[in-house]
């Protein structure tokens, strides 16, 4: 175990590390990126890009200039945005996290609710007309992309019946529920709704898809034969099994949205999370802050994918090595 | 078997008695029939062997007396009494609280046969309290017990252990401590030793055979192996294409079979002699598809006695307790039979290089 945690751990810092170099490369390698004429604006005079060059280390070897960022994103912590000179990036994106894991963990909570039971009914019933009507509900939510159906619900909520049915939502934006707690939930029940719709839609489509697996399998057929009751055929048997794809999967998203994949919702609704700190970055090429949203979303899915793996171990006796 | 009457016409009353079982499957291209009017009994502590080839219906049939297909699209219809009632009309409740406790099942492959995610002990715990109010506790001194019946080494260490981590012949013992665990009165064994290789069969038929005197259960065996009746039926029952063609005592059967597919069956098995073995003799032709099953004798497309007869349906008939269901007369199948014996008999090992230079 604790070399399974040392060679996982080795691996996680290799893969940072690889995929820090690709940025950087990308970012600053390219021919025809010149970082300084970003900084310095448009119109800039020669001598003013030149000393913009000097000031920022542009002038050094690629190396150099990749290890002089590591070094004050990693160690000193003090790296500054291209675009907002004194904005320290590290905490800034410390100040994201708890938007982003507000959103993803109610999200996550709604949809794995939502999206099991509808899978656990459709499985169960297979064949009578209640499965299709999940499933056309299920590829329904697949289909309704976050940005038309994030703007939609603003629109209605914000807008349109904002003076008479959603007079009680407030404005875009976040509340920390330390300030208020039901501020906090009011303002994040629609994005979590909107979040929840495309995974509970898909969750739905795995776990029946598992589950019918399941209930046709021989191990079904013995609970059966043993006399016990169908709940406990349907529960302790076919869904205990169909879960452990379910879990994994659900490790994969988790760890990928907490990483910055729930960017739609959050510039949609206006969330200051990683997501949206990200696409602000992106727009104005900040590279430092690009630099830290990219390791630290892959920081997290390169978490999430161990965790999933000690679950797995967990839930499925067959993987477990003794 | 305990009997409030005592009388000996009570003791000899059967435990299972299947009237006339018809299963339907309803499909795209059709109205497939799986189990075509079969009946039979089965006396109490007695051994039952089904023998045919793959899709004879051997399964559909055993699993759909205890009503465990569920396909919307299937129908049984017949009489199946066991111990005074019929499992295919009553309540699934009571059903229920046969299953396992009264009539228990064995399944071929006892890796798929188990839940993966639980240990055995789990699974023997769980089959226990489904049908009786003990504690968790006993019901595993129960279970260690079991297991130290049937054979496995170390059973209290082992109760921890998952279906994967035992080999196949040790997975199969699971599953029979965990039949037994109710101390049924009905045992059906579907392909039990199939998947296992021929020493750890002999050791699980064999097995069978001591637990049955134990715990006085019936067993019904279903099987392809015509070896492994042999070593463990009191009664035989020859299935094909969903109808019984021959039904009798073992010995009866093997001494003198009357349905030239049960002599097909019994040519199929290796037999050594003083000068060399024997070619196996095969059937010619496949079973017809269940949705083209013939109008008269279902076995005729694959006859080499075929006649005028054989268009019309024949039922299982026979003066004595061994029946068959075949239009050739008794006087002369035993001659018949010879026929087909020498016609096996001409391809010898002897000869085999040159058939296979042909």
């Amino acid at each position: 175990m604790l070399r399974f945690a040392l060679r996982r751990a080795l691996s996680t810092v290799v893969v940072l590390w690889a995929i820090s170099v690709m940025v950087f490369l990308i970012f600053f390698g390219t021919p025809g990126v010149d970082p300084a004429l970003r900084i310095a604006g448009r119109d800039a005079s020669p001598q003013v890009v030149a000393t913009v060059r000097h000031e920022y280390g542009l002038d050094k070897p690629l190396p150099v200039r990749y290890a002089l960022m590591m070094y004050h994103l990693l160690i000193r912590r003090d790296i500054t945005s291209y675009v907002n000179p004194g904005l320290k990036v590290v905490p800034e994106i410390a100040s994201a996290v708890p938007v982003t894991l507000s959103l993803v963990i109610g999200a996550a909570v709604i949809w794995m609710l939502v999206g099991l039971a509808m899978g656990l009914v459709g499985g169960a019933l297979r064949g009578s007309p209640i499965d299709p009507l999940l499933t056309a509900v299920g590829v329904l939510g697949v289909s309704l992309p976050v940005y038309w159906l994030g703007e939609v619900v603003n629109l209605i909520t914000q807008s349109r019946l904002h003076g008479s049915l959603f007079s009680w939502v407030p404005p875009p934006g976040y509340v920390s529920p330390a300030q208020s707690l039901s501020g906090w939930a009011l303002h994040l029940l629609f994005p979590w709704l909107t979040l929840a719709v495309l995974y509970a839609g898909i969750y739905s489509r795995v776990f029946r898809a598992e589950l019918v697996t399941a209930l046709g399998e021989d191990y079904v057929r013995t609970a059966r034969a043993k006399g016990i009751s169908e709940r406990r055929v349907l529960f302790r048997h076919a869904a205990r099994c169909s879960l452990i794809p379910v879990i994994s999967l659900f490790g994969l998203d988790f760890g990928a949205l907490v990483g910055g994949g729930a960017l739609v919702t959050e510039v949609v609704f206006g969330l200051p999370g990683i997501g949206l700190l990200t696409y602000n970055s992106l727009q104005t090429l900040d590279l430092p802050v690009i630099m830290g949203t990219v390791l630290y979303a892959a920081f997290f899915v390169v978490l999430a994918n161990a965790v999933v793996d000690v679950f797995y171990a967990a839930l499925d006796p067959r993987v477990r090595r003794a | 078997m305990p009997s409030p009457l005592g009388s000996p016409a009570v003791v000899l009353e059967a435990l299972l008695e299947v009237r006339d079982l018809h299963v339907t499957f309803r499909t795209r291209n059709g109205l497939v029939t799986a189990v075509d009017g079969l009946s039979f009994s089965v006396l109490p502590g007695e051994v039952l062997g089904i023998v045919g080839e793959s899709g004879s219906g051997k399964s559909v049939s055993m699993l759909s007396l205890l009503r465990l297909i569920r396909d919307r699209n299937m129908q049984i219809t017949g009489e199946v009494i066991f111990n005074g009632a019929d499992l295919l009309t009553m309540p699934e409740q009571q059903l229920r609280a046969l299953r396992g406790r009264e009539i228990a099942v064995i399944f071929q492959d006892a890796l798929t046969a188990l839940t993966p995610v639980y240990t055995i002990g789990w699974h023997i715990v769980e089959q226990i309290r489904a049908h009786e109010p003990i504690s968790k506790r006993e019901a595993r001194a129960r279970a260690v017990r079991l297991l130290e019946e049937v054979g496995i080494p170390n059973a209290e260490r082992r109760m921890d252990n998952y279906p994967h981590e035992f080999s196949g012949g040790m997975r199969q013992r699971v599953l029979i401590a965990m039949a037994l665990s109710c101390n049924p009165r009905l045992l059906v064994a579907d392909e039990p030793t199939t998947a296992l290789d021929v020493t750890t069969q002999a050791q699980i038929l064999d097995l069978m055979l001591e637990l049955r005197k134990a715990h006085g259960s019936a067993i019904i065996i279903i099987t392809h192996d015509m070896g492994v009746v042999y070593e463990i039926a009191d009664r035989l029952l020859v299935m094909y294409s969903g109808r019984a063609v021959e039904q009798g005592p073992t010995r009866s059967v093997f001494r003198d079979p009357r349905h030239p597919y049960t002599w097909g069956l019994l040519g199929s098995i290796p037999q050594f002699t003083a000068t060399g073995a024997k070619r196996l003799q095969a059937i010619p032709g496949s079973p017809p598809s269940p949705l083209r099953v013939p109008e008269g004798c279902v076995f005729a497309p694959r006859c080499r006695f075929r006649h005028e007869a054989c268009s019309e349906r024949p039922r299982l008939r026979g003066g004595d307790d061994h029946l068959d269901a075949c239009w050739l007369p008794d006087e002369a199948k035993e001659k018949l039979r010879g026929e087909t014996l020498a016609y096996a008999g001409g391809g010898r090992e002897g000869d085999h290089a040159g058939s296979g230079a042909r």
